[in-house]
């Protein structure tokens, strides 16, 4: 089962890699994993994409709250979730029906040179997929994912 | 606030907490921290012969004492070598402070001299650990270490220091208080759980109680013991809890688990309602899950809410201090109509019928010395207030199975990591913590060679153990499961080749003997006493002696094997 698990940590030194060997060492799944500083404070937030049985997924919980930097773990909200994705398109390529394919998942344009276009998108983790798959017939020589950022409501 | 060196820092912060011993090996980047050692005279440092015995010796004084252990060593090696004594005390819930030298700052990152990344290598295996990176956060890095190692479910926690920061001149002023809005433990139970738990137990009919190390750890075997009395409720215990209930209790089953008596193993396989005090389901108890108390509820108290369904499904969890919620449930039991011990009588006469079943038992002989007498003859000598270490193997099982216990903080043994090695350090600390005992260290001839060199610390320092060495010229729980399991094939287990160890005990200046027999045992452990000195008796004991019932790896409990006909 895929879940979401926001989590607020102290933002102090080697704080992501207690996270991530926590996955690491105890064999859980990290489908993605962001990090930045929560604005004025001493706090980061991670949001976390992780799948599990119930069992599992209770101990992940448990064990990133027994972290001693752990401030709050959140996993039993509904949450926002919004992923970003950045894809490079040769120019060479025929852009037909391409600005049909960005307005249908609120992208744009986000830069271009005298090779290649960057588009973005910003929206679910499922519909990038689905994005991803559509935008593939212009042959992209790059896409990179952010990873899910998430808030609980 | 006074102006201070890194190094007087961490001097005077060992001693606002109290703290009266440190066992440690010095080295480079420990250097200003070992001159500051030299001028203080508040605390006593113990240089043993190897980082791993400072760290088992660290906790051996804090399993015995309840207070916390302090190791130092070096970077580099100095401190990798600290790494199974961490592991160790991880394992078991050992509040300890290790403070490690690290390279300057400057060299950090540059894979300079005896640098290693000691945080990231300690992180899987302490409670907590600090890089400190300025000199203005060490009195609190420190006072916060003390107070993570010893709250909550304890731990070892781990602060590495750069040699530059112990150098550096900043102001010192140790906070009095810890202010940590991310680590709270939980001490008192949830109050409507605890009336659930105690509805359940009242409409029970086959309560046990199976306590585990949390119940030394919170101090918690004088709660546990009256809650047993008053209720009448049966127990068994875990390796880790051994001497919680005294050995000649009617209401203890002994041990669980894998090495564990019948009556205990039964007892979890029967009864319908398990109260866990301060146990965490480790895979030697249960044995296969799925049959592990089958037909029972459970009531799961633990003061780590990880440690709680993480097994075995709890029914009436409870997140808290053993001993505080052991009270809440005796006030909670007495509330209304209290509880009449009666009820439970026709439980506690099935158990005593698997009791005369199958007591823990062996075959003497008076033509070679067994094991399990040379442990119950140990204890008629030493009496109730000999502390006992022991290493890792079968005299491990069996001084758990045959020494009566009978007061928490009276056996050390590595339980969770089963590390060879621990004894000989574990018992200098525990000598240290207690000089007034006597301690005695059973051993295997494979694990005392695993930390021999502690006998050196033990003269120098004058800390008088008794090394007990169940001799069988084999790694002998190894070759037990190679006779079960494997057809008898002895890989890398026969240890016929050995030193003298009446001799290498000699040769450290303590005192040695070899015995073959009963009257040589006893006048040997007798002089041992006498000589006030450090010591090593090597008992020449049945080879192929094994350890019984056992519990095949994976099996329900209740298939326990319980002879070894045909397998000697
Ligand atoms: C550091 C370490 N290495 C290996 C083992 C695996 N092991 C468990 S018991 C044992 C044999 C111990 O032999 P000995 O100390 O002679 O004790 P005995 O079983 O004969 O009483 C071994 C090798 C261990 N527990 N710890």
């Amino acid at each position: 089962m895929r879940r979401l698990i926001s989590v607020i940590v102290l933002n102090e030194h080697g704080v992501l890699a207690r996270i991530s060997g926590l996955f690491a060492g105890r064999g859980y799944n990290i489908d993605s994993l962001t990090v930045a500083p929560i604005p004025e404070s001493d706090f980061s937030r991670l949001s976390i994409v992780t799948n599990g049985d119930e069992r599992v997924l209770e101990q992940i919980v448990k064990q990133l709250h027994k972290l001693i930097p752990t401030y709050k773990v959140i996993e039993d909200a509904s949450f926002v979730e919004k992923e970003m994705a950045l894809v490079k398109i040769p120019l060479s390529e025929d852009f037909a029906g391409l600005d049909a394919i960005l307005k249908g998942y609120n992208g744009s344009v986000a830069n271009s040179s005298d090779e290649f276009i960057v588009v973005m998108v910003v929206d679910d983790a499922s519909r990038i997929d689905s994005f991803l798959k559509t935008v593939k017939k212009f042959n992209p020589i790059d896409i990179v994912r952010g990873g899910s950022v998430i808030m609980d409501m | 606030m006074k102006e201070l060196n890194g190094s007087q820092m961490i001097s005077e912060a060992l001693r606002l907490e109290g703290v009266e011993v440190v066992f440690g090996y010095p080295g480079g980047a420990a250097l200003n921290i070992y001159d500051e050692t030299y001028k203080q005279d508040h605390f006593r440092h113990i240089l043993t012969r190897h980082e791993q015995a400072a760290v088992h010796a660290a906790d051996g004084y804090a399993r015995a004492s309840g207070r916390v252990g302090v190791a130092f060593t070096t970077s580099g090696p100095g401190f990798t070598n600290a790494i199974t004594g961490l592991a160790t005390a991880y394992s078991d819930s050992v509040p300890l402070v290790l403070i490690s030298g690290q390279v300057g700052r400057a060299l950090i990152g540059t894979d300079a001299f005896q640098e290693i990344d000691a945080v990231g290598i300690s992180r899987a295996c302490v409670k907590h650990n600090y890089l400190v990176r300025s000199i203005e956060e060490l009195p609190r890095i420190i006072k916060e270490a003390f107070y993570i190692a010893r709250t909550g479910r304890p731990g070892p926690v781990h602060i590495d220091i750069p040699k530059d920061i112990t150098a550096e001149i900043g102001l010192f002023e140790y906070p009095n208080e810890v202010s940590m809005p991310t680590y709270k433990p939980t001490y008192k139970g949830n109050s409507k759980q605890i009336k659930k738990a105690v509805a359940a137990i009242k409409s029970a009919k086959r309560p046990l109680a199976y306590i585990g190390g949390g119940a030394i750890s919170s101090n918690a075997a004088e709660p546990v013991r009256k809650l047993l009395a008053m209720s009448g409720i049966p127990a068994v215990q875990t390796l880790m809890a051994l001497g919680v209930l005294r050995d000649d209790d009617s209401l203890n089953l002994g041990m669980a688990g894998m090495h564990g008596s019948y009556a205990a193993n039964m007892a979890i396989s029967e009864c319908d309602l398990l109260i866990s005090l301060g146990a965490r389901f480790d895979d030697r108890i249960t044995g296969n899950t799925a049959e592990f108390a089958k037909g029972a509820k459970i009531i799961h108290v633990d003061i780590d809410p990880s440690s709680i369904s993480k097994i075995i499904n709890a029914d009436y969890p409870i997140v808290g201090d053993l001993a505080t919620v052991v009270n809440q449930i005796m006030d909670e039991l007495n509330s209304d109509a209290g509880i009449d011990p009666s009820l439970y009588a026709p439980w506690r006469d099935t158990l005593d019928k698997f009791k005369a079943l199958y007591p823990l038992d062996f075959d003497d002989s008076e033509g070679v010395l067994k094991p399990q007498w040379v442990i119950k003859q140990t204890a008629q000598i030493v009496g109730d207030e000999a502390i006992i270490s022991t290493d890792v193997g079968q005299h491990q099982m069996w001084v758990a199975q045959f020494y009566p216990f009978n007061s928490p903080r009276q056996f050390l043994t590595s339980g969770g990591q089963g590390t060879m090695g621990y004894g000989l350090p574990a018992a200098l600390g525990a000598k240290v913590a207690k000089s007034a005992n006597a301690v005695i260290n059973f051993t295997g001839d494979g694990s005392i060679l695993m930390n021999i060199q502690e006998m050196m610390t033990a003269m120098a320092d004058d800390i008088p153990v008794i090394n007990i060495v169940l001799n069988n010229n084999f790694l002998g729980m190894v070759r037990q499961w190679q006779t079960f399991f494997y057809e008898h094939r002895f890989s890398s287990t026969d240890l016929s080749l050995q030193p003298d160890f009446a001799m290498l005990a000699a040769s450290f200046g303590g005192v040695g003997y070899r015995v073959k027999t009963k009257d040589e045992f006893k006048k040997a452990l007798k002089e041992a006493l006498d000589s006030k000195k450090p010591a090593i008796i090597d008992v020449v004991i049945d080879r192929f002696e094994n350890v019984l019932p056992m519990v095949p790896a994976g099996a329900a409990i209740y298939n326990m094997i319980l002879d070894d006909k045909g397998k000697r």
